[in-house]
């Protein structure tokens, strides 16, 4: 089953609150997915500097002395914040290949979940709430984020098997459905050299789209051509440095409802997940059609494109 | 009139309430207050009273109704209706997916648009939209009315057996087997009492019917892959 949610604020005055809207939003969503919830959060970004989210399953020794050691091997400034199993570090932006080298080659018990400019990813195994309380999700300040409560159906329980994924810098995707295909996709995208950490059907979907872009797609073009080569059932929603999108497959089983008010444009599997938002009982409520990439900018007006 | 916070008293309490409800009640008329998009609001009633939903609803919202009037003054989670047997559902805004699905009974009024699979295996339901309808809508239908106003999306009515369909704008596509049909008297005059029923300002002869071209009865090995 799964559940989704995204919030885009159009009005910068709910900055402040995004975290308890979305976080609401997230634990609503418990009963679609109660086995892992996961959010991505824009909280806006600092010329300059890059931020890179960890996770490690024994934080006390593997965050220890962290950003020391990270600061000798980069030779600059880190910054390091802690919030339970995940830490953000922040350094300067061109010292991103260098950074995630040296974590590569000497720090095994860690893992990055998200890296670009302003993109956080938290994730971790058990009950929406329990996640969001552990993370401290409510006192986040953002512009945009994504939110994904888990049903597993394709792979196990696992944090790295909890969405969002991380698909590129400041990039990111949640799943509704089951891919059906994704063990050939992910033999061929081996075959390809792109990275695949998991068995999960996601993770193949967002190496996917990883790749279209690596190799010259725009993200609307990679979620276009995502409705040609993954089979099985899907509603994706992305995130972005400027914004989020969403695409559901042609046959559109698996649920979506969007709200857009003045204020925020925001989506959720049901429409339960946005009944507590402002202003919802105004709000332009709708359902996304299928196989429709639909996109939400801060810096561009709102596009929304049929697949041939 | 009795009033019900589905909020503050749950599901629970106010499904059991409804299904004590006989022919001779006298609390005929209920108002759900603060609906809040929450799952099988109204589901399995069998008696003859007015439920007034003030709001919207998730999934299966008066599903396997009798006798009953269920009006939501919102829109209409997954499975509003479905598998209904008889009464009337009334839903203001639009409805999701699988509107009205293996109803074999009943009139399921919808003033808004309702998504894909609308009346999905319909087994003598009517359905009555004002506005559009989605994908695979009719799917394997077999018998009652489906009426759209608006437009009707891809495979309308795919492998459908005796349901009648009406659309008045246009359709996107016709399903496996369904064909566009004559439009006589006899279903002129249909028509005109399943308009007036919806409440619809529509006039019966701006309506293409569509019904089965019967080629799916049979086994024909041309239609094997």
């Amino acid at each position: 089953m799964c559940g989704i949610v995204g919030l885009f604020l159009k009005d910068a005055t709910l900055a402040p609150d995004f975290g308890t809207m979305l976080t609401d939003m997230l634990i609503t969503m418990t009963d679609r997915g109660p086995d892992s919830a996961g959010i991505a959060i824009y909280g806006g970004a600092d010329e300059g500097t890059a931020k890179l989210t960890v996770q490690s399953d024994t934080p006390e020794i593997s965050f220890d002395k962290l950003a020391k050691r990270l600061r000798k091997a980069i030779k600059g400034k880190v910054q390091m914040s802690v919030k339970d199993t995940h830490a953000v570090l922040e350094f300067r932006a061109d010292q991103m290949t260098a950074a995630r080298a040296f974590l590569a080659e000497h720090t095994p018990d860690i893992r990055v979940m998200s890296h670009g400019s302003t993109l956080e990813i938290y994730k971790e195994v058990g009950l929406p709430r329990s996640v969001a309380d552990r993370f401290d999700l409510r006192r986040m300040r953002g512009t945009h984020g994504i939110g994904h409560t888990r049903m597993a159906t394709e792979s196990a329980v696992t944090t790295m098997g909890a969405h969002p994924f991380n698909t590129g810098p400041d990039q990111c995707l949640v799943h509704n459905g089951s891919l059906s295909n994704h063990n050939a996709i992910r033999r061929k995208l081996r075959h390809l050299g792109v990275h695949i950490e998991t068995e999960n059907d996601t993770e193949v979907g967002a190496a996917y789209l990883t790749w279209k872009m690596q190799t010259g797609s725009t993200l609307g073009e990679a979620l276009t051509s995502s409705l040609r080569d993954l089979d099985g059932f899907f509603t994706f929603v992305v995130g972005t440095k400027d914004g989020f999108g969403v695409v559901r497959d042609p046959i559109a089983c698996k649920p979506a409802v969007m709200a857009e008010t003045d204020q925020y444009v925001a989506f959720g599997s049901e429409y339960r997940a946005l009944v507590n938002l402002p202003g919802i009982e105004d709000a332009r409520v709708w359902e996304p059609e299928p196989a429709t990439v639909y996109f939400w900018s801060h810096g561009a007006a709102p596009t929304t494109k049929k697949a041939a | 009139m009795q009033s019900f916070d589905l909020e503050a008293e749950g599901l629970r309490a106010l499904n059991s309430a409804l299904h004590a409800q006989s022919a001779t009640t006298n609390q005929t008329v209920w108002d759900i207050l603060n609906p809040k998009g929450a799952h099988a609001i109204a589901v399995g009633l069998d008696a003859p009273i007015e439920v007034n939903v003030k709001g919207s609803t998730g999934y299966y919202c008066a599903g396997m109704n009798k006798q009953a009037t269920v009006h939501v003054h919102g829109s209409a989670g997954p499975g509003v209706a479905e598998n209904m047997m008889s009464g009337t559902v009334v839903v203001e805004g639009d409805a999701s997916q699988y509107a009205g699905a293996t109803g074999n009974g009943g009139t399921l009024i919808i003033k808004g648009n309702a998504s894909s699979r609308c009346g999905i295996s319909m087994k003598g339901i009517d359905i009555i939209v004002h506005g559009n309808i989605g994908h695979m809508s009719a799917f394997m239908a077999q018998s009652g009315n489906l009426v759209v106003c608006g437009d009707a999306g891809d495979a309308l009515g795919d492998s459908l057996y005796e349901a009648r369909l009406f659309v008045r704008g246009s359709v996107k596509s016709l399903g496996a087997d369904c064909i566009e049909k004559e439009m006589r008297p006899e279903h002129i005059t249909l028509l005109t009492e399943l308009l007036e029923r919806g409440g619809c300002d529509a006039k019966p002869e701006e309506f293409k019917r569509y019904g089965s071209a019967r080629q799916l009865y049979h086994f024909n090995i041309d239609n094997a892959y």
